[in-house]
């Protein structure tokens, strides 16, 4: 470690961690926490208000949006264990405040400071390697706000190679929507059903026991689907695995 | 008149796909073919980022200032002889294009490809006062003789395989002996070629699209792959050109820049195989052409999306690249969006043009996966549009009732970080115990919609939050 002092980071732990899966929010910290950082995580955080934002209601997101500035002003960085909520609070807060130049100035300084976790641990905190070990086949699927909004494809893989007694296969079409799209996954659950069946098929022809991605909505309907398919795929956060913590049982369990 | 707009009916028109054996097995195709071919052709050119940049700013710049170009466009039209009839609404259109037919006493019009004859149902209209409309185009040629419409706006017959494509010809081409090979793409194409053929000389007018309309010179622009266009606009006595008028750009030059990602991000080829240039009808020189050259332009709501949230999708040079590249369009096709445009620029475009109280359902069914945008090689931001769409429709309160409680409801908590956590405090402690071993539902109360299909995964066990609080409580305690 180098004598700069340490970085101090707000984790937003998203609301579907925060609910489904505490165990990425605790890996998170502790990749965090080895690589150097100081993490605390503020109370007054709910969700980055996607739901709100893609049906069309801005005077919610913007409320929520308030809350969530307000109560990360503090820290020098701003992480969440997820591309999709990332990307929003980053990419998208901005808008939200347009013509309101105070608030706008202030979530302009607050979506400077966020990052997805993985690409902080790699591009901004200079991880190369982690310390952890999973023995399985390990096949990661890019999830789309990640990919797209943040250029996150490369980060995972580099980590994910450190890992003692992994190897990955890619699977076709890593980059192809997995059909969860939040809301749109109840609103149109027969497209979304094709879609992720599509997904499951390129997940299965890998023969990989493991699937990885870095967002937990995609992995939760991919896990989902993988269940009512009768696989026994292990579908887990790439952060459980980068930090070790795999005790827990996987997303969707195990048979 | 118009096109029947199926639109509303969007969730029953993607059921209906999911059961169509053919369709499903063409979009497999339209996955891996297009997809594939556009790859290999940027990855050829290093500056394809670049060129879609000046393509962008070549639109904008445009659009910025069309009214002017409009009027130099039409000037020179007129200067070489030839007419520009504007039409604010598709009814305009069609009474103007009827008038010139009836003027010369038309009995058939042959039909090059154009997504604006669809947009302003033409061809029933002119069946309907008495003129045969025939199209040329190999693709439109099959869904006309079928009865249908276009179900992808440049491969307009995707949804066909060639299997029907014969029996459709055997039913219409009714003299095909029995034994004629009709097996191959290239022997339907040489049979449609051969009824073509006398279709072109009897016809009194030829009616076209226009890829591009060019200001400094008044000329209009067609690609095709076929040389179907050339043939209907110049053998005829008259060639209309119909074009909605954001097809519109000052120069040559800009035009040849555009036509670099055009081809390359709608079939993956350099250039398509005729770029045909018409400037007015033909002079005394001329070997030949037609001998009165028109353009109807259409406005039909677009100068209504200028200066507004909506004005980028002005920008579409209709590719197609967004709907190849699209999950949802790749599910359900083309037919399902129940109107002329599908896929992503459709569910921009379509509440544009047909109101979002009909095509609210487009702008909702996209997952955001971004896709779309990422290919769009006019960088046109069409998930952010959809969901100007959606801003609307919540604004206007017309979409559904259920959706608008639960989100209500959901907003409320977000919006109360305390209430928040004190509440799934209490909630997610029960649903994890409700998991079981398996650690997943087959079935949960309100998420019918995703166990329908899928387990849901149950939560591990009681929220981070709570244990966060927890473990920050030891911390303190432990300290001395
Ligand atoms: S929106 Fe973009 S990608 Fe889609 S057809 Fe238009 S130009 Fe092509």
């Amino acid at each position: 470690m180098s004598d700069k002092p340490s970085p101090k980071v707000g984790l937003f732990v998203t609301c579907l961690v925060d609910l489904f899966r505490p165990t990425v929010g605790f890996a998170a910290i502790k990749l965090m926490e080895d690589a150097g950082c100081i993490v605390d995580v503020p109370r007054a955080q709910t969700c980055c208000g996607q739901p709100a934002y893609n049906s069309g209601d801005r005077a919610d997101t913007r409320a929520i949006a308030e809350n969530t500035i307000a109560a990360f002003e503090d820290f020098d960085y701003v992480v969440a264990p997820s591309g999709s909520c990332a990307s929003m609070l980053k990419n998208h807060y901005p808008s939200l405040f347009a013509g309101d130049a105070g608030w706008q100035a202030r979530a302009e300084a607050f979506s400077a400071r966020v990052f997805e976790l993985v690409s902080f641990l790699t591009d901004v905190l200079g991880v190369k390697k982690v310390d952890a070990t999973y023995e399985g086949t390990i096949t990661y699927h890019d999830s789309c706000s990640g990919l797209r909004e943040l250029g996150i494809k490369a980060q995972p893989r580099l980590l994910l190679q450190t890992v003692g007694g992994t190897r990955i296969v890619e699977m076709g079409e890593s980059d192809a929507c997995c059909g969860f799209g939040g809301t749109f996954s109840v609103k149109y659950p027969e497209i979304s059903n094709e879609i992720v069946g599509r997904k499951t098929e390129n997940i299965g022809d890998t023969a990989a026991d493991t699937l990885l991605a870095g967002d937990l909505g995609c992995l939760m309907n991919m896990a989902g689907k993988l269940k009512r398919q009768g696989a026994t795929t292990q579908v887990r956060h790439v952060a459980e695995v980068l930090a070790g913590m795999t005790d827990t049982p996987p997303i969707g369990g195990s048979d | 008149m118009a096109v029947e707009i199926t639109s509303p009916q969007f969730k029953q028109n993607t059921r209906d796909a999911l059961k169509d054996a053919p369709l499903q097995r063409a979009l497999g195709k339209v996955r891996e073919g297009f997809i594939h071919k556009r790859q290999v052709a940027i990855d050829a050119l290093p500056e394809f980022d670049a060129l879609r940049d000046s393509a962008r700013d070549i639109k904008n710049h445009t659009l910025a200032h069309l009214d002017l170009y409009l009027e130099a466009y039409e000037e020179k039209v007129t200067e070489a002889g030839g007419h520009v009839h504007w039409a604010e609404t598709a009814a305009d259109a069609r009474g103007i294009i009827l008038d010139i037919c009836r003027r010369v006493d038309a009995r058939t019009v042959t039909k090059g490809k154009s997504m604006i004859t669809e947009e302003i149902g033409l061809n029933d209209f002119l069946e309907q006062c008495g003129v045969t409309p025939v199209e040329t185009d190999l693709g439109e040629y099959i869904i006309q003789l079928r009865g249908e419409h276009p179900s992808h706006i440049i491969a307009p017959a995707i949804h066909v395989n060639k299997d029907q494509v014969e029996s459709d010809f055997r039913r219409v081409h009714d003299h095909l002996p029995a034994n004629r090979d009709l097996s191959e793409p290239e022997t339907l194409l040489d049979e449609a070629r051969r009824v073509l053929r006398s279709k072109y000389f009897e016809a009194d007018v030829g009616i076209t699209g226009a890829n591009f309309l060019v200001a400094e010179t008044g000329t209009s622009i067609i690609v095709t792959n076929e040389g179907n266009g050339d043939l209907t606009q110049t053998l005829p006595r008259i060639h209309i050109v119909v074009a909605s008028l954001e097809k519109i750009v000052p120069t040559l030059d800009d035009v040849s820049q555009i036509l670099r990602v055009l081809a390359r991000s709608a079939t993956g080829q350099e250039m398509s195989v005729y770029t045909t240039l018409s400037t007015g009808p033909r002079r005394d020189k001329d070997p030949d052409g037609p001998d009165e050259y028109h353009v109807v332009l259409l406005d039909n709501g677009r100068s209504a999306m200028l200066g507004t949230q909506f004005q980028d999708m002005l920008r579409c040079i209709r590719c197609g690249a967004c709907m190849n590249h699209c999950p949802v369009y790749h599910t359900v096709g083309g037919h399902a969006y129940g109107w002329v445009y599908p896929g992503p620029m459709g569910a921009v475009l379509t509440p544009s043009l047909i109101g979002i109280d009909k095509a609210g359902h487009l702008p909702n069914a996209s997952t955001f996966c971004g896709r779309c945008e990422e290919v769009c090689p006019m960088r046109i931001p069409l998930p952010k549009m959809m969901r100007h769409w959606r801003e609307r429709e919540f604004e206007r309160g017309i979409n559904p009732a259920t959706q608008r409680v639960g989100l209500g409801l959901w907003a409320f908590l977000a919006r109360r970080p305390a209430l928040y956590a004190f509440a799934m405090s209490i909630a997610i402690p029960a649903l994890s115990l409700f998991g079981g071993a398996k650690r997943r539902y087959r079935y949960l109360p309100l998420a019918g919609g995703w166990t329908r299909y899928r387990d849901l995964p149950a939560p591990e066990s009681r929220t981070f939050m709570q244990q966060w609080k927890q473990r920050e409580a030891l911390k303190q305690e432990a300290r001395p």
